[in-house]
């Protein structure tokens, strides 16, 4: 059996008083495209980056290439790439120098490092625009550009932070079809958060249902219908049936206001 | 490492290529002190600075106050960077803390050696009469860079521990007043009553100031060992606090 890139047991974190992140458990294939759904505040964000080694948990373990997050965060971050939900991309350089510093920061040097940079742009389809500032970048361009930035090591494991959140439908197909050919491509396995169902459904292979810090499901989108004993569930139904609660309710104002005023700079 | 601080210190100059129009912009405040503050007091003769006008004893002031400024407000843009993901794409990539911290630092050294040339010329244009001494100008430069470093990343510690945008700027405001007037950059120290001497004789600015003077103005370099190891260790203590901090902006 091939092992997995991402390992996760009991991953729990609090703020405060807060439990974020109760006992999350769960793993990911290698080139899978593993969805974790919720409404805003469910955790999602946490545990992604909890993953990334930028918090750290506070009881349970996890690891990304048989690396722990904890003690081997160094070796961890040579194979992960991460997408923040907000932006991430420098609007006062153009996209060949966003890249540009990436590439020397992941150690990508000389010829090798050129070459990488040109074929990422023109995977992302952003090679005319390499050259324009990407303050003048749409919204949809910017996220395919900050994914550019993150895979330029082709890492094992892609972490995205909601990465279709204030985008219109076509940008948002481009980035889903981009993320499915990096996976084919670079046998690269994709975690991704979202709360959006059709993102989950279309996209994902297999899905982990997360409410209030809990993951209470685990499966393909499938299975997952399947188990409601509905023929016609939808992802929504999905999620009431397991949590009793709505899709879209939830979040604080902080996680409101972060993913308007992203949707506002992309949009 | 050092390939890591370069890379990051590299984008700082690429985007004063892009938009060179802050510095400029940040140049009037000092112009204005060297050419106004500074006639009005020369003429005043308020401060016994010897056989060198007033003006000259104030430029090297100014610039270290122009370099102290940019650094500290260098800080805020750690935040802004916490505001968009940047920061956070930079703590998940297999970078070290400490060649962030340098490499934002070294980013505000440039940018602050590129304003300081610029009141340097202002000040020559004005006719004070500086020493135009190739290792005096090295020295110098080096020296700006080291002050810029350790108030880039004194202010990383201030944005790490207040996290906002306004408290950050309430507390810049709160700091470079302070520094600026309880230091020689201004006035010797020899005017100064004992209590705000020994806080002068604390500041690393005054420091600053004292080199800059020796290399740029006067000749007189007799200090250096203390201005730039008073500089190296508060740079090397703040450095060390802001890479235990710079994580933590995030939290």
């Amino acid at each position: 059996m091939v092992s997995a890139v991402v390992e996760v047991e009991g991953l729990s974190k609090s703020f405060g008083e807060t439990a974020a992140v109760k006992g999350v458990s769960f793993t990911v294939a290698p080139g899978e495209i593993f969805g974790l759904l919720g409404p805003n505040g469910a955790g999602k964000t946490t545990i992604v980056r909890m993953l990334a080694t930028i918090l750290p948990p506070d009881a349970g373990r996890a690891a990304i290439c048989g690396f722990d997050v904890r003690r081997e965060a160094a070796r961890v971050r040579q194979h992960i790439g991460y997408v923040p939900q907000a932006l991430s991309a420098d609007g006062t350089l153009t996209g060949y120098e966003n890249l540009l510093v990436f590439a020397k920061l992941l150690g990508l040097k000389g010829t090798e490092r050129k070459r990488r940079i040109a074929e990422t742009l023109r995977f992302m389809q952003l090679e005319e625009a390499a050259d324009r500032l990407v303050r003048h970048y749409s919204g949809g361009m910017i996220r395919r550009l900050e994914i550019a930035q993150a895979v330029l090591h082709r890492p094992r494991v892609l972490f995205l932070d909601e990465p279709t959140v204030g985008l219109d439908p076509v940008a948002r197909k481009v980035v889903w079809q981009k993320l499915t050919e990096l996976c084919r491509a670079y046998g690269m396995a994709v975690v991704l958060t979202t709360h959006y169902m059709e993102e989950a459904d279309t996209l994902c292979k297999r899905v982990g249902i997360l409410n209030r810090g809990t993951m209470v499901a685990i499966g393909t989108p499938a299975e997952l219908k399947e188990s409601t004993g509905n023929p016609e569930a939808t992802m929504d139904d999905v999620f009431a049936h397991f949590t009793g609660d709505q899709l879209e309710t939830g979040g604080s104002y902080r996680e409101s206001r972060q993913v308007r005023r992203t949707s506002r700079r992309l949009g | 490492m050092v390939s890591d601080i370069l890379a990051i210190a590299e984008m700082e100059v690429r985007k004063l290529r892009h938009d060179p129009s802050e510095v400029l912009t940040r140049a009037v405040q000092p112009t204005l002190w060297l050419l106004i503050f500074g006639q009005a007091f020369g003429h005043l003769r308020a401060f016994d600075t010897g056989a060198l006008s007033y003006q000259a004893f104030m430029t090297p002031g100014i610039l270290s106050q122009s370099v102290m400024f940019i650094a500290i407000f260098f800080g805020i843009s750690v935040i802004w960077e916490k505001d968009l993901g940047i920061l956070q794409k930079f703590l998940a990539m297999p970078v070290s803390r400490l060649a962030l911290v340098l490499g934002k630092a070294l980013a505000a050294g440039v940018r602050a050696l590129i304003q300081a040339a610029i009141v340097l010329l202002l000040a020559a244009l004005s006719g004070v009469p500086l020493r135009w001494h190739p290792v005096g100008l090295v020295s110098a430069a080096l020296v700006a860079i080291l002050g810029a470093v350790t108030f880039a990343s004194l202010s990383m510690v201030i944005a790490a521990l207040v996290k906002t945008r306004e408290r950050f700027m309430g507390i810049g405001q709160l700091l470079t007043m302070p520094l600026f007037f309880a230091s020689n950059a201004l006035y010797p120290l020899s005017v100064m009553p004992g209590w705000l001497r020994a806080v002068a004789a604390a500041n690393p600015l005054s420091y600053m100031v004292d080199f800059l003077r020796g290399a740029l103005v006067t000749g007189q370099l007799a200090n250096w060992p203390a201005d730039v190891g008073v500089l190296l260790a508060s740079g090397a203590l703040c450095t060390a606090l802001a890479t235990r901090l710079y994580p933590k902006v995030v939290l």
